[in-house]
């Protein structure tokens, strides 16, 4: 059965759609301790005494603990090693003398009921010395602690004779934009649950995105053996980067469990998520290009600075150098230089969101050829054609290195998709829309971005697949799952080779006693390198059945097909066997009267030292209010090249939901930080997410033109895409719409802020009737 | 201080014995084990946890339990007869209505409820509905697509 590039319904959905589900917070187990965090409510302070007594006296507690109960197990480390220059502002799981953002933790209650822990945590008292607090990143680095200040690192990237071509530069063109601060988000909010089970190993559950990393990280931290911890992934209610990731919770309800022997639970709540989980992007970018006489940019500078928080966790510096590496995008640039300012300052720490690095350092780049298109006095379009890597010159390769892997675009025709898009966008209505409201004087604007995106971080994946003696099929991968359709898609690859249904087909992620390896899911990996990996095994497991059916049939390997998940001789199908009874024909007594190695099972790992770069282009049209200053995205466009698509009703899915994230950060969401480092988004009433009402109708023009020569399926990652333009789109689109190039520097775009442009501009747009 | 309430949930009595600040969601999921209505803000945002109170969506979450005793609730539990699927969750599935499917049960309860007392309903009144719920993973899309096909399927 051909199941590659099928839209079929997903496998993971009866469940969740019947109130089966099992999330971490729907698990429950008999004694369980619940968890509750006292959090800092000042942005820095040195922590004078913390008083307990009152709280521990409440019926239900057990345990109360502050930084001196745990100040021997080590702050949470990188996932990347080596990286001694940012030791010392890894984060404590509880902080001993100094709290650093509002939000941090300082104490954990433990009690028999998770009201009674609440109850008992507003009774734990804290005296603090308030100290300064920063919360501008481009302020003078200030200390961060005696030997060190709060510019964490310096990230530099360059390539070319920069200085020269500015030299010899026709014009300069420099823009100064920024991304505000939001991250991912999940409906679902963070949790754990942890069990000591028999022979005193650590069960958590509640796992997602990296468990084996993270089994390897709380093992150490806590002095046991890598076996001695277990994580499980169950269901997970979206991760988007920030959930999965090694934080405080997790490694104090483990260590929790082992301490009060019994199952101790963590439930975060959405006010603690908005303060405590991850935030994201808040970069500001002072950009530069050097344009020669034919308008072609030959060199790129940027300068940016990164609002870290607090402290930097696991990602390290990730963001900064995708920010860093990916910015150059689409186009040849045949010089760049790149120094990113990773800053500390006293908010909620900063890692990875979807899209990395290159929600902003597309906005940016993309913002800085609108402004070059407008000093050339050209259509925005024209300046991209003439920039674009040619066709001819795929693979590329920039003198880059990416998330340690050597840059080179793998394929893809760049200019080829931007007249596909043109076109599409025409075709889909979009510029009828344009000149029917133009014409009816609303402020209206059609605007485009380019990006790249990177997928498929190696360096290796693997995956077991299992029959058992009734033909039951597993696949065993060391994926993780956060509700993108990991299951489908693989069962998708297996069931194609295999030509069985996905419906026999079950398949296991995030467990970490069931494989032994496996680097989990971010960057858009889980596609093409487990994917890779599940495609491989079903072909070796093929290869092992087919001559195991050999023996049944007494015919010659080479002569016996798969079909409908029976083993047949070509030619003579009524001469077959099923799966079921190949497989039973393995067990160890009929493998041994074969000299074949017992059980129907195969196991195959998939290395790469290179990513894949999926791209495409973003096209929005907006109506800008001109009284209120709002923005409505009427119509959006996404034209995405991904090499092949497993399942495209699932890659579609990823893309509008990626849209609607990046529709979220150009609009509306931000973390907004007082001057005394108080947060003012911290809940759902001043940190808007996007609903139904504000997303518009996405078009999705999928392409499948440039398959990736570096896996044999030829996938490139899809989860992205949806997001990675979005704002530079919208911000090109507004400009368009007041007619003012170069209006939008900042994003998310409030009415407030978009009402002082308009009010500069003081004109309607358009108003002599040019255009 | 503890009261007695009666939770009569998709049919079933519950007997419980809750504080009079246990909300109705925290109810639902752990006295009565009924874990497919989910909490994502518990201050009545996000509508994860909307449930059918005599019919009516509310959300689950700023309610207490102790004002619902005797009253017929409605849960994501309780849409499927058996194996057969309700037409809303059947579409949700057949139009990928659903990635992580945390905010699936609020959606599916809510869709429900406006499709049995509007069956006739047009799309901007539909999406004004659906607008008090969040998804953070689908972009809503499919989610309109599969209520507007569980519509047509209801209406017959
Ligand atoms: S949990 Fe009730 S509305 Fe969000
Ligand atoms: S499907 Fe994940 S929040 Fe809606």
């Amino acid at each position: 059965m051909r199941l590659l590039g099928r839209s079929i319904p997903r496998v993971e959905d009866p469940p969740l759609i019947t109130g089966r589900g099992r999330f971490v917070a729907d698990i429950t187990m008999a004694g369980e301790l619940h968890m509750r965090i006292v959090r800092s409510p000042v942005a820095h302070a040195r922590i004078t005494h913390i008083d307990v007594e009152a709280a521990l006296e409440l019926p239900g507690v057990v345990a109360i603990w502050t930084g001196r109960d745990t100040a021997e197990i080590p702050p949470i480390d990188f996932r990347q090693e080596g990286l001694t220059d940012l030791y010392p502002y890894r984060q404590p799981i509880l902080a001993e003398r100094e709290v650093r953002y509002v939000g941090e933790p300082l104490a954990a209650v433990f009690a028999r009921d998770p009201y009674a822990a609440e109850d008992a945590a507003d009774l734990v008292f804290v005296d603090f010395d308030e100290l300064d607090v920063v919360v501008d990143p481009r302020a003078d680095p200030a200390p961060f602690d005696e030997d060190s200040d709060t510019e964490a690192a310096l990230v530099n990237v360059s390539y070319g004779d920069v200085e020269a071509a500015f030299a010899a530069a026709h014009r300069r063109v420099t823009v100064e934009v920024s991304v505000g601060r939001h991250t991912g988000v999940p409906m679902e909010t963070r949790g754990a649950l942890a069990v000591r089970e028999h022979h005193g190993r650590i069960v958590m559950y509640g796992a997602a995105k990296v468990p084996h990393y993270n089994r390897q990280a709380i093992a150490l931290m806590l002095g046991l053996g890598i076996d001695d911890v277990v994580l499980r992934e169950g269901h997970v209610g979206g991760g988007f980067g920030v959930r999965g990731e090694l934080y405080p919770e997790d490694v104090l309800v483990c260590l929790a469990a082992l301490r009060l022997n019994a199952p101790v639970k963590w439930i975060e709540d959405r006010k603690e998520h908005l303060v405590a989980t991850n935030h994201s992007r808040d970069q500001v970018h002072v950009i530069e290009a050097a344009v020669d006489a034919d308008g072609f940019i030959t060199a790129v500078r940027d300068e940016f600075w990164l609002d870290q928080g607090a402290y930097v966790r696991s990602h390290a510096a990730t963001v900064p150098n995708l920010t860093a590496a990916m910015l150059p995008g689409p186009y040849v640039i045949p010089a760049y230089e790149c120094r990113g300012h990773i800053r500390l300052t006293n908010k909620t720490p900063a890692g990875t969101y979807r899209a990395p690095g290159r929600y902003e350092g597309t906005f940016a780049r993309e913002r800085l050829l609108d402004a070059v298109a407008a000093e050339l006095g050209e259509d925005p379009i024209v300046t991209r054609r003439r920039n674009l890597i040619a066709h001819e010159d795929m693979p590329f390769a920039r003198p880059i290195r990416a998330l340690g892997t050597e840059m080179e675009y793998d394929s893809g025709d760049y200019p080829s998709i931007l007249e596909k898009t043109l076109a599409y966008v025409d075709d889909k209505g979009l510029c009828a829309e344009l000149d029917e409201r133009r014409a009816s004087e609303e402020w209206v604007g059609l605007g485009f971005a380019f990006f790249v995106e990177k997928s498929g971080l190696g360096p290796y994946e693997g995956a077991r697949i299992d029959v058992d003696d009734d033909g039951g099929i597993r696949v065993v991968t060391g994926a993780a799952s956060m509700g993108q359709g990991v299951e489908t898609a693989i069962a998708q690859v297996c069931g194609d080779v295999l030509d069985v249904s996905v419906d026999g087909i079950r398949v296991v992620h995030g467990q970490t006693d069931e494989i032994d390896y496996g680097l989990g899911a971010f960057a858009s990996r889980v596609t093409v390198m487990t994917g890779t990996a599940t495609q491989m095994a079903a072909r070796a497991l093929l290869v092992k059945a087919r001559e195991a059916a050999a023996h049944l049939l007494e015919a010659d390997p080479a002569d016996i097909g798969m079909v409908a998940g029976n083993l047949e001789v070509v030619g003579a199908p009524e001469r077959r066997v099923s799966l079921a009874e190949v497989a039973r024909s393995l067990d160890p007594s009929g493998a041994k009267r074969t000299g074949m190695v017992p059980t129907l099972s195969a196991e195959a790992w998939f290395t790469t030292e290179h990513m894949t770069y999926p791209y495409g282009v973003h096209a929005a049209l907006v109506r800008v209010d001109e009284w209120t200053g709002g923005v409505e995205i009427l119509r959006y466009v996404v034209a995405y090249d991904i090499g092949k698509a497993v399942n495209p009703m699932l890659v579609r899915g990823q893309i509008v939901g990626g849209a609607a994230q990046g529709l979220g950060g150009a609009l509306l969401e931000e973390f907004v930080y007082s001057d005394d480092g108080q947060p003012l988004a911290t809940s759902f009433m001043d940190y808007l997410l996007p609903t139904v009402t504000e997303m518009p109708p996405v078009d999705v023009l999928l392409l499948e033109d440039a398959p990736t020569p570096l896996n044999p399926m030829g996938v490139k990652g899809a989860g992205e895409g949806g997001t990675t333009a979005f704002g530079a789109a919208v911000a090109a689109a507004i400009d368009d719409a007041l007619d003012a190039p170069g209006a939008v520097t900042r994003l998310p775009v409030s009415p407030e802020r978009l009402r002082k442009v308009i009010c500069n501009i003081q004109r309607s747009p358009r108003e002599k009737g040019e255009r | 201080m503890k009261h007695q309430v009666t939770l009569n949930i998709n049919g079933s009595e519950h007997e419980i014995f809750v504080e009079a600040r246990k909300t109705l969601a925290d109810a639902i999921r752990e006295e009565c084990g009924l874990t497919g209505t989910h909490l994502g803000c518990e201050h009545g945002v996000c509508g994860a946890c909307t449930v059918l109170m005599d019919g009516q969506p509310v959300r689950s979450c700023l309610m207490f339990a102790v004002q619902c005793n005797g009253v017929p609730l409605r849960t994501v539990e309780g849409l499927a007869d058996g194996d057969d699927l309700h037409p809303v969750q059947k579409a949700f599935w057949e139009h990928h209505g659903l990635q992580c499917g945390f905010c699936t049960p609020g959606f599916l309860m809510l869709a429900t409820s406006v499709l049995e007392q509007e069956p006739d309903i047009d799309d901007e009144a539909l999406r004004e509905v659906l607008s008090s719920n969040l998804c953070r993973c689908t972009g809503y899309q499919n989610i309109l697509i599969a209520v507007k096909a569980a519509a047509e399927e209801m209406r017959g």
